[in-house]
Order: structure tokens, then C-alpha cells, then sequence
């Protein structure tokens, strides 16, 4: 029989397979080698996974739907490099679950926020953003003031990152990998039996939002916020070095 | 009853489709007055009440969820169901089957957008679905896979007819996608979290291969399904080249899965990735310009319909739109030109064009054509569909211009330099003059959802007088029976 456009119309059996294969390589050729290409994460020191407090503060973030408005991911252009800082690198957001990158900005990029104003501003900010930038048309979000944080679920949500990848650590071995990895000081955070105990002393070690009494969403969220792009040194690198990994 | 036609269209399972139908219209109400709601908050964002439920940030994904998944998803269950039936003659394989995607589909939306409104998301746009609704989905999508495929099987001619390949490519490659892009590992069997398998520069490349996709194969090529079944019918002509569209489609289909990364042009996403992107989403243009070309070409030696039939009108506005959108996004996947765009309204208003101008206007055109032949009359009020169609049209060309005029004028400000070099604009202050392209944005979407306000009630009233006539009828039969 004579093969032709024919011979498919009339299989549909032909016509699946046939469009299986054509829909699946475009994924493939894209997403796979991102996996396996070295360069394709820069190599740099400094990129932690999050502490619990911050992880937890993340999680408000992605609840609150913030990534509708604000991306996490600088472009190499003059304007942004003024704007916002240095552009983002792949390696600081490998540990994030999801990507926050974004797609829109209504507001202002938010890759290296953390650091650029005070835990008093974030608060004021978050707490009514027009008491500090009058023309804002960013929502309120006084309950983070008014909510307690919800941290008894720590354990759980650990160990969820860590089985998708992440370096938290449950043993003595993956303990002392993460020592070598990123420090002592670092691996203590990272550990998950003392999870609850390091979130609540992360949460005492500074006023987050104000009031020390308390222990409220805000206190975790203006955490990460104050993280955000603060973990690689880029003083200790050459301009250039990192356009090698582009 | 491989070869055995049906005989009457009794025995098709009509009822499926018109509760697919009503929930599309439902959903698209809702759906787009939540759109609607959202552009008044960012005009006026007094409007957020700070009520936690109602913000922009929660409310945008109830947003697209009820306008993608709940308006476009039960349209195409609506249209799917109605033309593998009659391309086939032969009615769905199982009743039951398909009742169970009917609620499926409507409870996973519904628990879908509660739960967003009160903080329960995944984070991952147009994927903001927990992990447990996820599931029930992929379960609901392979219900929908048997009876379609099942269907299909059991057609009564041997020809697929190309708007069923359509609807084929669609149903497999969501399958793909939707999977593929929320494999995750739940925080708890009683935790509504879960953390995805991917991260960063991964995560956002499987993001945009599943985002851009969702638009390719959801929004592009089922619809086109179903222009390729009403487009010729309300024509009443063939379908302009049988070759073309064998083309088409399979160009299509390859070519789509590739175009996602355009999305991440200058990030932290590899150069080759994003530039292979582009590439292939130059390409697109010409199978994209094929299936606009010969929809609108069916139309060759009959123009004269565009002046008597408004459904007509709909239909050849919805190909032009899908010809303007399809010209616009290969040409805002070029690099230089997306470093203005990106992060800008001008992609907002690029999205619009296709949803609203393709989608939402093609969707309408068909179902004036479905409706009354689902239950059996005519069209409530002609002068309705008119005033429908000039609605939209007004609200799209508003919305998309205002989207410009935001996205161009934005994206210009931030890289404005003064004489010393630094920066000649804070971002607040273009947020300032985004005030009032935002304000027309609304006001282009208030004249789109009195549109299908208008639609809803023409369509209430063609079901109503349906049933009084169904009911006359019967009166009628029952007296002769009387007096014989």
C-alpha cells in the first residue's frame, strides 16, 4: 500500500503516535540539556538554601500571589543594573521551589530588594504600601501584622524541599556535607531536627516587624525579603566572569 | 456499529453539550468580570478593600483560571463532544463517562478558585493548582481522552475529519503538559502544599514550555478545531484548502512545543535556550498565517455573507485577531524588541488580543451557530448578536491600545536617561502615568463583559422560547390525540 497523508486520516491509532512525537521534541531538546550542560548554573560561593523563618516567609509570598506584580530576575541592561543591581544569576534562585522570576512588572523588580530598606520600612510598606510611597497602587496587607505565623508544619515542608532536591540535612552525614558545603554556620540552619528551634531564634534575632512579643507572618515574609539577593559577594568576582556562563 | 449512520440527530448525546455550554457562559461572566475587577484595582486600588480574598494578587489567577480553564475548558468540552459526534455519526461511547468530566471539570474549577481567594495556590502561573485538585484533573482529562478517542473509534466513515485532529493534538498535548509541569511532592497527605521537582532556571524553562503551551495547544489549536468544524458550516462552503491544513496542523504542533522560552529572553536562562526559542516562534508565523488564511478564505465567493450574518462577523474577526496576534507575539519574541516589552503591559494587551479577539470571538460565533440547533430553534434576537459583536469589538480594540500605550510608554521610561546619564524616571513615576491607560484597559473590559452579558440573556431567552414552543407543540399533539 501506498504510504500517504491518507494512510493517517483514516488510523487514528497512526494519527495519536504520530502526534505524540511531533508535540514531544520541542520539550525535550529544550528542557533536558538544561540538567546536564555544567555551565548552564554559574559556579559561585555563597548561594544557601533558605532558613526556615525565610522559607516560611517565601511561602506567604507565593500564597499572597506577589509574582503577578513583581519579578525576581534582573537583565543585563544599564537602566536594570542602575534600578536594581547586579543582573540575577541561575545559581541564586537554584533552590527555589517554585521559580519566582515572574513575568510582569507592575511593581519593581524584587531580586535584590533585601537589604535596600529597613525591616521598619518592609513593615510600614506592607502594612499600607501608601503611607511610604503615596502614588503606589500596590493592595495593603494588614493581616500580616495581625496573623500568627503558622510554623508547625516546619518539619513537613523541609522535608518536602529536601526530597525534591534541596540540602536540608537528617543525618549526621548529610549534616557534615553541608558543613563543607557552606560552613558550620550555615549547616546548623539547614538541619532539620532543630528546624522549629532555629526559626524562633531567627525570629528573636531581629525585629522583623517591630514587635518582638509576637511571632506574625510579617516577621517571616520581611525576612525573606531582606535575603533576596543578598547571598553572593560580587566584589569577589571579575566583570565578565559570570557573561562566560551566559 | 462501525458503518451504520446514524439516523436522527435524537440520538446523539446532546445533553452533555448543553450543560457545557451554559457552564462556558457562566464561567465566562464570572471569569471576565473578575478581570474586569482586577483592572479597576490597579486603576483604583482603593478597590482592594484590604480584604485578603479580593486582592489583585489572589484574585488574578481566579482570573485566568475562570477564563481559560472554566470559559475556553467547557467551551471546548461543549464544541469536542458536539463535532465528534456529527463528524462521526455517532453518539458518545459512554453517557456516563462524559458526566463524569462534566463535574469533574466543573468541581475542580469552583475548589480551584475558592481556594486561591483564600491562599491555597501552587504559585506557578496558569498551573496555580494544588497538588490534590491536580490529580482529580489528570483523572478527569483521561475520562475526556477514552470518550473522545472512544468516539472517534467507532465513526462511521473512515476519514478523520481535520477538526477532530485538532482536538486530538489538544487533548494529548495538555496531558503532557499538565503533568509534566506539576509533578510535586505534597507537604502532607492533609497539607494543601507541595513543592515542585524542578527549580530556578529549570523550573522557569518547564514553566514557559507548559505556559506558552497552554496558549498553543489550549487556546491555539482546539480552538482552531473548532473553527475548522463552524467556520465552513455557518459558511456553508468547504473548507478553502484541504492541503493547507494538513500543513498547518503539523507544523503546528512541532513547531509550538519549541517557542516557550521566548518567554525568558535575557534571564538566567541560557542564550542558546531562548534564542532557539525565538527562532522557532519566527517560524510559527507561516503555519499560524496558514490555518488564518484558510479560514478566512472559506469565506472566498461568499463575502456577501458579512453583511446579513453577524455570526459570520464574529467568526472572520476572530481569524483576523488570530492573524494579528500570531504577527504580534513572533515579532515580540525577537530580543530586541522584547527587551522593551517583557515585564510591560504591551504583553498584557498581546495576550488580550488572542484571548479575547481569537478566543473569546471565535467561541461566541460558534456557539450562536450551536445553541439553537442544540435546542432546536432559532436565535432569540439577530439584532442582539450584532450589538454583542460591536461591544466586544469596541472593548478589544480599547483594551489592546491602552495596553500600548502602558507597555510602549512604560518600557521607554525605564530605560530614559538623563543628560548626566542617570535615570531619568523612578518606577513610581510610571506607575503615575500608567494611571490612565489603565483606567480605558477597564473600561475596554467593562464593554466586553456587557457583551456577553448580552449574549447570556439572548441565549436565555432562545432557551426559554425552545421549551414554550417545545410546550406548544406538545399541547397541540396531546388535543389531536383528544379528539381522535
Amino acid at each position: 500500500m501506498k504510504f500517504n497523508h491518507e494512510s493517517i486520516e483514516i488510523n487514528s491509532g497512526l494519527m495519536l503516535v504520530l502526534t505524540l512525537l511531533a508535540i514531544s521534541i520541542g520539550g525535550l531538546v529544550e528542557i533536558a540539556p538544561l540538567y546536564y550542560i555544567e555551565d548552564t548554573i554559574e559556579k559561585v560561593d555563597g548561594v544557601r538554601p533558605y532558613t526556615p523563618l525565610e522559607q516560611r516567609g517565601r511561602d506567604i509570598y507565593v500564597r499572597e500571589g506577589c509574582y503577578t506584580c513583581h519579578s525576581q530576575m534582573i537583565r543585563p541592561f544599564r537602566d536594570e543594573d542602575m534600578r536594581y543591581g547586579h543582573y540575577s544569576l541561575a545559581a541564586e534562585s537554584q533552590y527555589d521551589h517554585p521559580f519566582q522570576w515572574g513575568s510582569k512588572r507592575t511593581g519593581p523588580d524584587l531580586a535584590r530588594v533585601g537589604g535596600k530598606y529597613s525591616n521598619a520600612w518592609q513593615t510600614q510598606h506592607l502594612n499600607n504600601p501608601r503611607d511610604v510611597v503615596p502614588e503606589s497602587i500596590m493592595p495593603s496587607y494588614p493581616w500580616l501584622l495581625k496573623n500568627d505565623l503558622d510554623y508547625s508544619d516546619i518539619d513537613a515542608r523541609l522535608r518536602a524541599l529536601r526530597t525534591v532536591g534541596v540540602p536540608y540535612s537528617t543525618n549526621d552525614e548529610e549534616y557534615a556535607a553541608n558543613v563543607e558545603k557552606f560552613g558550620v554556620e550555615v549547616a546548623e540552619m539547614l538541619d532539620i531536627n532543630k528546624a522549629e528551634k532555629n526559626l524562633l531564634a531567627q525570629a528573636q534575632s531581629q525585629n522583623w516587624d517591630g514587635d518582638n512579643t509576637r511571632l506574625t507572618e510579617m516577621d517571616a515574609l520581611v525576612a525573606y525579603l531582606q535575603v533576596l539577593g543578598t547571598m553572593v559577594d560580587f566584589t569577589k568576582y571579575d566583570e565578565g566572569y559570570f557573561a562566560e556562563f551566559r | 456499529m462501525a458503518h451504520g449512520a446514524v439516523a436522527a440527530d435524537t440520538q446523539y448525546n446532546y445533553d452533555i453539550i448543553k450543560k457545557f455550554a451554559i457552564m462556558a457562559l457562566v464561567w465566562g461572566v464570572l471569569g471576565m468580570s473578575a478581570g474586569t475587577y482586577i483592572a479597576a484595582e490597579l486603576a483604583f486600588p482603593f478597590l482592594n478593600f484590604d480584604i485578603a480574598q479580593i486582592t489583585f494578587g489572589r484574585l488574578r489567577p481566579v482570573h485566568t483560571t475562570l477564563v481559560i480553564f472554566g470559559f475556553g475548558g467547557s467551551a471546548l468540552f461543549a464544541t469536542s463532544y458536539y463535532i465528534v459526534q456529527r463528524t462521526c455519526q455517532t453518539p458518545l461511547i459512554s453517557k456516563g463517562l462524559a458526566e463524569f468530566t462534566f463535574w469533574g471539570w466543573q468541581g475542580g474549577i469552583l475548589l480551584g478558585v475558592l481556594g486561591y481567594m483564600n491562599g491555597i495556590t501552587d504559585g506557578k502561573e496558569y498551573a496555580e493548582f494544588p497538588w490534590y485538585l491536580d490529580i482529580a484533573i489528570a483523572v478527569v482529562w483521561v475520562a475526556y481522552f477514552i470518550v473522545f478517542v472512544g468516539t472517534l473509534r467507532r465513526r462511521s466513515q473512515p476519514h478523520i475529519y481535520v477538526a477532530n485532529w485538532f482536538f486530538l493534538a489538544f487533548i494529548l498535548a495538555t496531558a503532557i503538559l499538565h503533568i509534566g509541569r506539576n509533578i510535586a511532592v505534597p507537604v502532607g497527605l492533609f497539607n494543601t502544599s507541595a513543592y515542585g521537582v524542578y527549580s530556578g532556571v529549570q523550573d522557569a524553562m518547564v514553566q514557559w514550555w507548559y505556559g506558552h503551551n497552554a496558549v498553543g495547544f489550549f487556546l491555539t489549536a482546539a480552538f482552531l478545531g473548532m473553527m475548522y468544524y463552524f467556520v465552513p458550516k455557518q459558511a456553508g462552503r468547504p473548507i478553502y484548502s484541504y492541503r493547507l491544513s494538513i500543513i498547518h496542523f503539523w507544523a503546528l504542533g512541532f513547531m509550538y512545543m519549541w517557542v516557550g522560552g521566548h518567554h525568558l529572553h535575557w534571564t538566567a536562562l541560557p542564550d542558546w535556550t531562548s534564542s532557539l526559542a525565538a527562532a522557532f516562534s519566527i517560524l510559527l508565523l507561516l503555519p499560524s498565517w496558514g490555518g488564518m488564511i484558510n479560514g478566512i478564505m472559506t469565506l472566498s465567493g461568499a463575502w456577501d455573507k458579512l453583511r446579513t450574518d453577524p455570526i459570520m462577523l464574529f467568526m472572520i474577526t476572530a481569524l483576523s485577531f488570530y492573524g494579528m496576534s500570531t504577527f504580534e507575539g513572533p515579532m515580540m519574541s525577537l530580543k530586541s524588541v522584547n527587551a522593551l516589552s517583557h515585564y510591560t503591559d504591551w504583553t498584557i494587551g498581546h495576550v488580550h488580543s488572542g484571548a479575547l479577539g481569537w478566543v473569546a470571538m471565535i467561541t461566541f460565533g460558534s456557539f450562536y451557530h450551536l445553541i439553537p440547533r442544540l435546542w432546536e430553534t432559532r436565535i432569540w434576537s439577530q439584532s442582539l448578536i450584532y450589538v454583542h459583536f460591536w461591544l466586544a469589538t469596541i472593548g478589544i480594540v480599547l483594551y489592546i491600545a491602552a495596553m500600548w500605550v502602558s507597555g510602549i510608554g512604560q518600557g521607554l521610561m525605564l530605560r530614559a536617561f538623563d543628560d548626566y546619564g542617570n535615570l531619568a524616571y523612578t518606577f513610581v513615576e510610571t506607575v503615575t502615568f500608567m494611571h490612565w491607560p489603565l483606567v480605558v484597559r477597564m473600561l475596554g473590559g467593562m464593554f466586553f463583559v456587557a457583551g456577553i452579558l448580552t449574549m447570556v440573556f439572548n441565549v436565555y431567552m432562545t432557551i426559554r422560547t425552545a421549551k414554550q414552543e417545545q410546550a406548544a407543540i406538545e399541547a397541540k399533539i396531546a388535543a389531536k390525540m383528544a379528539k381522535a
